[in-house]
């Protein structure tokens, strides 16, 4: 009868969904990270940026590192300093192991974000972190690569846009790969336990 | 009784009634602003956020607010939408009558545009608030807004 059929049908659609959702959530390894996990990842492959110094960055500089990038800017009175807040204190109760991580902030705001900027503002939040930018075309590629939207709002005057952004931070583990998605809100607790997970591979 | 008399004592009832009506009037205007607070801020960030909790008797509106701390001060919220933190600003901030509503994190803020100097923690930042009543009234209030530190903390030492 097709009532049945249909009954069956979504019925063992339910199934499937709930097999492959359980599937995804079976930890890798041993492993249980908090933040999503999205090793394998096509995407975030690398930038080619500068950084607060002048110097060219890549990914390939941070090897043997846990890097965090977070795409952000510094017209931003909430999302960006309570990260870059978070991830600094995340670091601290790293102790020895800080010294594996590196934090990259980039900026999504060339215009405004300039390198003396950049420099004055991500070392307020720990020295050690860089701030990268590019040219208007190459901050549209590489936000691009990460699958990152960013687009100016308009202010009440033209010096005052914001610009919105996705707000989340990108965990790469010390081989160079893309392995985590820590989503903006999830706190610095996610950052502390998944960045130890991914030290301890 | 003298019509004389009767007259001037009406007059002094409708006269007090008319003192406490307007007193209550006035009374009903203020605004309640619990909880004020800004955050503090990173060197060559050029913005900062000042938080509160507000709430009307009557219906009213938060329609500016203005700070020595910076060049510009405005009225902004907050989305964040499928990961995107969306920010704009707004022209006033409504107060439904009797409704707690909040400015904070995420969401509806003061901002101060082009600060004229870093916030740090233990500073305080001194803010005047305009409101304006349905009767098209306006009340500015001046309050005081305590700076936290960026990581959350309100002063606490904390040793790790």
């Amino acid at each position: 009868m097709k009532f049945d059929l249909k009954i069956l049908r979504t019925l063992i659609a339910v199934v499937v969904v709930t097999l492959a959702a359980t599937a995804c959530d079976q930890p890798v390894g041993g492993k249980k990270f908090d933040a999503a996990d999205i090793t394998g990842a096509e995407f975030g492959k690398d930038f080619h940026l500068t950084d607060q110094n002048g110097k060219p960055r890549s990914l390939a500089d941070f090897k043997g590192k846990v890097v965090a990038v977070f795409f952000g800017y510094t017209f931003c009175p909430d999302v960006c300093p309570t990260t870059l807040a978070e991830l600094s204190g995340a670091l601290k109760q790293l102790d020895g192991d800080a010294a594996r991580v590196q934090v990259l902030f980039i900026t999504v705001d060339p215009e405004r974000d300039t390198q003396a900027v950049l420099a004055r503002y991500v070392s307020f939040f720990n020295p050690d972190f860089l701030g990268l930018y590019g040219s208007a075309e190459q901050t549209k590629e590489t936000a691009k690569e990460y699958n990152v939207f960013y687009e100016k709002e308009p202010g009440n005057t033209p010096g005052s846009y914001s610009v919105s952004h996705s707000a989340g931070t990108y965990l790469y583990d010390p081989a160079g790969r893309l392995r985590l998605f820590v989503m903006y809100g999830e706190g610095g607790k996610v950052f502390v336990h998944d960045i130890k997970l991914l030290l301890s591979e | 009784m003298n019509i004389h008399y009767a007259i001037k004592r009406s007059a002094g009832i409708i006269g007090i009634c008319a003192t406490l009506a307007s007193a209550a009037a006035l009374a009903q205007q203020k605004v309640e602003i619990t909880n004020v607070w800004a955050r503090a801020t990173a060197p060559a960030q050029k913005v900062g956020a000042v938080y509160m909790d507000l709430k009307s008797p009557a219906a009213a509106r938060l329609v500016s607010a203005s700070s020595p701390a910076a060049a510009k001060t405005e009225l902004h919220n907050m989305k964040l939408e499928n990961n995107i933190m969306k920010m704009y600003p707004v022209e006033a901030i409504e107060l439904p009558a009797g409704q707690s509503v909040k400015l904070a994190p995420g969401g509806f803020h003061v901002m101060l545009v082009d600060l004229k100097r870093d916030l740090v923690q233990g500073d305080t930042v001194p803010l005047t608030l305009t409101f304006e009543g349905n009767d098209k009234k306006r009340e500015t209030v001046e309050v005081n807004a305590p700076v936290r530190a960026l990581d959350g903390s309100t002063g606490m030492q904390h040793m790790h």
